[in-house]
């Protein structure tokens, strides 16, 4: 069923991909930084603190996403038993952890001029720290532990675990009173967010996915080279 | 113009510095884990040319490691 997953078949392209997938980051993030910068109005109420936003929320948005994706491939990894679930979800976490670091820090720092202070235990920035503890476990638990069959079901359960976090997130601001305000980007609904700042949101999030599959990319490279170095040692 | 866009009316300081954290992280990311994909480039190479004849043409009848082999030069 998964034989196209298999890296020997998939390294052909993960090998070259990571050089075209780098020149379109660029050029979109070239393109993304022009708009979220310059060309994108002032907030009236936030001034030009709004422009924050452009690395703050894609980035929030992909260490989600990136998380999800973990809880996914890991219960396919459990189902299904294909180790290259786990090499995938292993190679997915790095680029899930900074861009979670990356939303912690430009929040703070964006909640320093919009709510006059840097930290609030509110739910949503509780539950995003929570989110990023899971991470840090999640990747720690790969460097710690060396058997592998037990490092993929520790891995495996910490992001599963770590996946009933990701609701609480979406939706802590319509659970609890919270400092964020209500979602103001919906792909089902109506859309609050102005056009012209939604564009250059858009830009950000795709230049900022661009780069997580480049380092996806070239860290599921890296483990498929580790895994055939062992292979080599086995001759 | 250009003073405008530094100073963002007194908000320059957070903007830049988060828009400077991201591209950091970004470039810190980039860095560590290009060095960690040429490590295990290199040692591939190394531990391919210890290998005798025998071993060697079994190694490289899997396509996989030729792929390897042949972009190692391209990093």
């Amino acid at each position: 069923m998964f034989k196209s997953f298999e890296p020997n078949k998939i390294f052909a392209i993960t090998s070259k991909a990571p050089k075209y997938v780098l020149f379109l980051f660029i050029i979109v993030l070239s393109v993304g930084l022009t708009e979220a910068l310059i060309l994108s109005p002032e907030d009236y109420k936030q001034s030009h603190a709004v422009r924050i936003m452009y690395v703050h929320v894609p980035s929030a948005w992909i260490s989600l996403g990136i998380f999800s994706c973990l809880a996914l491939f890991s219960i396919g990894s459990f189902i299904f038993k294909n180790k290259n679930f786990s090499l995938i979800s292993k190679s997915l976490a790095p680029s899930g952890f900074v861009f979670n670091i990356i939303a912690l820090v430009t929040g703070s720092i964006w909640g320093k001029p919009t709510w006059g202070t840097w930290w609030a235990w509110d739910a949503r920035i509780t539950s995003m720290l929570i989110l990023a503890l899971f991470y840090l476990m999640y990747l720690l638990a790969w460097r710690i532990y060396q058997d592998k069959e037990y490092v993929i079901k520790i891995t495996s359960f910490i992001a599963i675990l770590g996946a009933i976090n990701v609701p609480i997130i979406k939706f802590s601001v319509d659970w609890w009173n919270s400092l964020h305000q209500i979602t103001s980007v919906n792909v089902f609904s109506n859309t609050s967010i102005h056009i012209s700042m939604l564009i250059p949101l858009g830009i950000m999030t795709a230049a900022f996915t661009l780069f997580s599959l480049l380092i996806f990319l070239m860290k599921y490279n890296t483990e498929l080279i580790k895994l055939k170095n062992k292979g080599l040692d086995r001759l | 113009m250009i003073n405008e866009i530094i100073s963002m009316n007194g908000y320059g300081s957070y903007v830049w510095s988060a828009f400077s954290f991201t591209l950091i992280s970004f470039a810190s990311l980039y860095f560590v884990i290009k060095l960690q994909l040429s490590k295990e480039q290199n040692r591939f190479v190394s531990k391919f040319g210890s290998l005798n004849v025998e071993k060697a043409r079994v190694a490289r009848s899997q396509k996989i490691n030729k792929e390897i082999l042949s972009n190692t030069s391209n990093i």
